[in-house]
């Protein structure tokens, strides 16, 4: 099986908070070797999932929301989770669809721009809908991968 | 993380900078603040955005919000001073052709990100 690193951090559901997944995304992101663009493209996307669940998933009570990242040689996956548990990242992902195939994503389409977002900057997203909404999401390093001990040759 | 606007008078416009992050929290902050603006008063409302350096939809949201206003008021707004990043994402959700938005066209002389 293909191994990677798992980071998971949790927030409270509030906008403040917002901001320090960003950092935290940036970080993950320029381990994986993305370029300045990716990585801005990252933190956008993964904070319109963060927003879409401060704003909506809890009306009442104030929640957390989980953020779980794959790092994967070639790629970065975050899982963006509002049920304030969390989660087995390979059982989650093997249970999401194309959010195409459900209905969940009228619950996104409120946040319309941000989901918009999310599919423009991001490989392929998935959402999921069941006890809570999960957003899934995936961004491959573009530039060709290399051995760690050989030197990369600047591509500007 | 945290957003600044700072406005003042220039003849019969009004010049705008704006400043930091705009997303979920700061937006808010931002929307008020372009809240206190009365429109009918100028001729111009130019908004400077050379210095967001963090723009989401939130953000698009509020700029959105006023754009509305402002034409609904019969004024006139402009956004200036984009960076590549913010140009991108007004080109994305399609927001460049519906307003008057100037792209940033200083010389980078070093990269202010790292």
């Amino acid at each position: 099986m293909e191994t990677f690193d798992y980071i998971e951090i949790k927030i409270p559901a509030k906008p403040q908070y917002v901001g320090v997944v960003r950092l935290t995304v940036s970080g993950m992101a320029t381990r994986l070797g993305f370029n300045y663009d990716e990585i801005e493209d990252l933190k956008i996307a993964v904070s319109e999932a963060v927003t879409n669940v401060v704003h909506h998933a809890y009306t009442e009570a104030v929640g957390e929301v989980v953020i779980g990242s794959a790092l994967y040689k070639n790629r970065l996956e975050v899982m963006v989770a509002d049920d304030g548990h969390g989660f087995n990242f390979e059982e989650i992902k093997s249970k999401i669809g194309p959010y195409t195939e459900n209905e969940s994503v009228e619950v996104l389409r409120e946040g319309g721009l941000g989901l918009y977002l999310m599919e423009t900057l991001m490989d392929e997203v998935r959402v999921k809908n069941d006890d809570g909404v999960t957003v899934f999401m995936t961004k491959y390093v573009t530039r060709e991968q290399v051995k760690d001990n050989v030197k990369r040759i600047p591509t500007k | 993380m945290k957003v600044n606007v700072q406005l003042r008078e220039d003849g019969d416009m009004l010049r705008g900078k704006i400043e930091g992050e705009i997303d979920t929290f700061t937006a808010p902050i931002l929307r008020d603040e372009l809240e206190t603006i009365t429109i009918g008063k100028y001729s111009l409302i130019e908004l400077n955005l050379s210095n967001v350096n963090y723009m989401d939809s939130t953000g698009i949201g509020v700029f959105v919000g006023f754009y509305k206003k402002v034409n609904r008021e019969e004024g006139k707004l402009k956004l200036t001073q984009l960076s590549d990043r913010l140009t991108r994402l007004f080109e994305i959700t399609g927001l460049n052709e519906l307003m008057d938005i100037e792209t940033h066209k200083k010389v980078e002389l070093s990269d202010g990100n790292f």
